[in-house]
């Protein structure tokens, strides 16, 4: 038999997660897949971004400079492709029930056209994800996960709901996740809603609550969801669209934007624009050692949910939730405003002024806001008073630090 | 890496090193793209003495923060307080305005050519 007569197996073009095939690697002959692209990836890549894997998915980094991109959603706005993240249907009879089942909110008792913030936890009591659920109809609703959880997540709702007669569908890979963010948000977004009561509708919208609307561009209209959320500390919206409108949708906001001072944004300022809001990213403030209470975040724990006979409904980690209540908390999240220059990066370790450990930084990074390093950090309850004058060390160095409250930035 | 300055001599570690008596010293382009915009920067002194290949400063962006190793040995003479100041200066004019320090040095110290920096990066 001949070289010629051999037959490589053909690769899949795309792998189980839909990460497109790469090649082959040059020392096992293995096929390589992945990062994969969000339906935005030629637009980032012909905006000059630096990409950047993360959870899998092929991300804009930043475009130019990240702190400019910051200080733009502060001052105007920013555009975020968000594609990334999990977007999970669940409908059917009982959906809203299924999801009070599934989660540690109270989904059932959500307003259609509203979205609240809250969590999938683990028997333990350990967080498995935080999640935006949007009610979108009286028996359906879109959960949206963050992407590294996204699959997890669509799992564990599967076998969560499986007892109740809802559908738990992928919409990931169907759907564009779109954010205009900043003070300029809501005017450009007026900008290109032609029907005047959807525009109403949509500069209406309350914090968290979504509105359908069409949007015009110059490749058509788009029809989207458009919630009134987000993940910076400013003003913004969230938009999610069919997969085949992301583009238009992308120029279309871009083009709108650009007298406002719209600017596309990338991963590194969503992280310190969400840093300096106190606001918890999973992998992070948030993990599967760590319960909703210990990140300060006890409120989306519904313990009191009932079922329709008023008794006390059974919800994953109920149990370990409600002794976690009741117990004195073994560490709290605090912030911390560092005195000098270096950053407290995730990781370093939190001391007494004495060099005792006490703690651990989850978030840090120098605030462009603020103009000096900022951190979120777990420390014991006796070293989490605000004013508690404590060190981290930076690579080998004590660098001081102020515990303070969280938020950093809000939004006047 | 089309816009390396071919007459610069380069260390992996993405220092620059500009001949003169003092010798200047940078970082490339490259390592301040892969950074994102420096925020702060973390010099050693006028005085101090530093050594080819050890660390002798910080540079930390938004995002991550890397060590600047000395290409040479020697003893510093002066440092660039523009880009202290605003070490945006870094990411805009990396081989110019964006310099980072002199140095008088003593002895040889093992360079790369623009040619072989460029088979590192690219």
């Amino acid at each position: 038999m001949s070289d010629d007569d051999r037959t490589e197996p053909t690769p899949a073009a795309y792998d189980p997660q839909g990460r497109p095939f790469l090649g082959y690697h040059p020392d096992d002959g293995v096929a390589v897949y992945g990062p994969r692209p969000t339906p935005l990836h030629d637009e980032h890549v012909a905006l000059g971004a630096t990409v950047t894997g993360f959870a899998g998915w092929a991300m804009p980094l930043r475009y130019g400079s990240d702190v400019a991109e910051h200080r733009a959603v502060r001052t105007a706005a920013g555009l975020f492709d968000l594609s990334h993240m999990g977007e999970i249907r669940v409908r059917g009879a009982g959906a809203g029930r299924a999801l009070d089942r599934a989660l540690v909110g109270s989904l059932s008792t959500l307003a259609v056209g509203r979205a609240r913030y809250t969590m999938a936890c683990w028997p333990d009591g350990g967080v498995a994800d935080d999640l935006i659920v949007y009610r979108t109809g009286d028996e359906d609703f879109l959960v949206v996960a963050n992407s590294a959880n996204a699959e997890v997540m669509l799992g564990q709702l599967h076998e969560r709901c499986a007892a109740s007669d809802v559908e738990v569908l992928d919409e990931t890979t169907t759907t564009a996740l779109v954010a205009v963010q900043g003070p300029a948000a809501a005017g450009i977004l007026a900008g290109l809603v032609g029907d005047d009561a959807e525009r109403d509708a949509v500069v209406g919208l309350r914090n968290y609550a979504s509105a359908t609307a069409t949007l015009t561009t110059e490749a058509g209209p788009v029809p989207a969801l458009v919630a009134r959320t987000g993940y910076t500390g400013e003003d913004g919206f969230e938009l999610f669209v069919a997969v085949e409108h992301a583009v238009a949708l992308w120029r279309g906001l871009l083009a709108a934007g650009e007298p406002a001072g719209l600017v596309p944004a990338g991963l590194a300022a969503r992280d310190t624009l969400r840093l300096e809001a106190g606001m918890p990213l999973y992998g992070h403030e948030l993990t599967r050692f760590v319960t909703p209470y210990d990140a300060g975040l006890g409120r989306v724990v519904r313990l009191d949910k009932t079922d329709d006979d008023g008794a006390p409904l059974d919800f994953v980690g109920r149990e370990a939730l409600a002794q976690r209540a009741e117990r004195e908390p073994e560490r709290v999240l605090v912030g911390l405003e560092v005195q000098g220059r270096r950053a407290a990066r995730q990781g370093y370790a939190v001391t007494t002024p004495d060099g005792v450990p006490v703690g651990e930084v989850t978030s840090g990074a120098p605030s462009p806001t603020l103009g000096r390093p900022v951190a979120m950090a777990y420390v014991t309850p006796g070293a989490s008073a605000e004013g508690t004058e404590l060190a981290v060390d930076v690579r080998g160095r004590a660098e001081p630090v102020r515990v303070v409250p969280l938020p950093f930035y809000r939004r006047s | 890496m089309s816009d390396l300055p071919s007459d610069l001599k380069y260390t992996a570690e993405h220092e620059w090193v500009r001949a003169g008596e003092p010798v200047t010293v940078g970082i490339t382009a490259h390592a301040a793209e892969a950074l994102g915009e420096l925020v702060y920067l973390e010099l050693p002194a006028v005085g101090d003495a530093v050594t080819a290949g050890q660390v002798c400063g910080e540079i930390e962006s938004t995002k991550s923060v890397s060590e600047v190793f000395s290409p040479v040995t020697g003893t510093v003479v002066e440092v660039n307080d523009a880009a202290v100041d605003d070490p945006s200066l870094v990411n805009s004019d990396p081989y110019g305005a964006g310099w980072l320090l002199r140095v008088d040095v003593e002895g040889d110290a093992a360079l790369l050519s623009p040619e072989e920096y460029a088979a590192l990066v690219d």
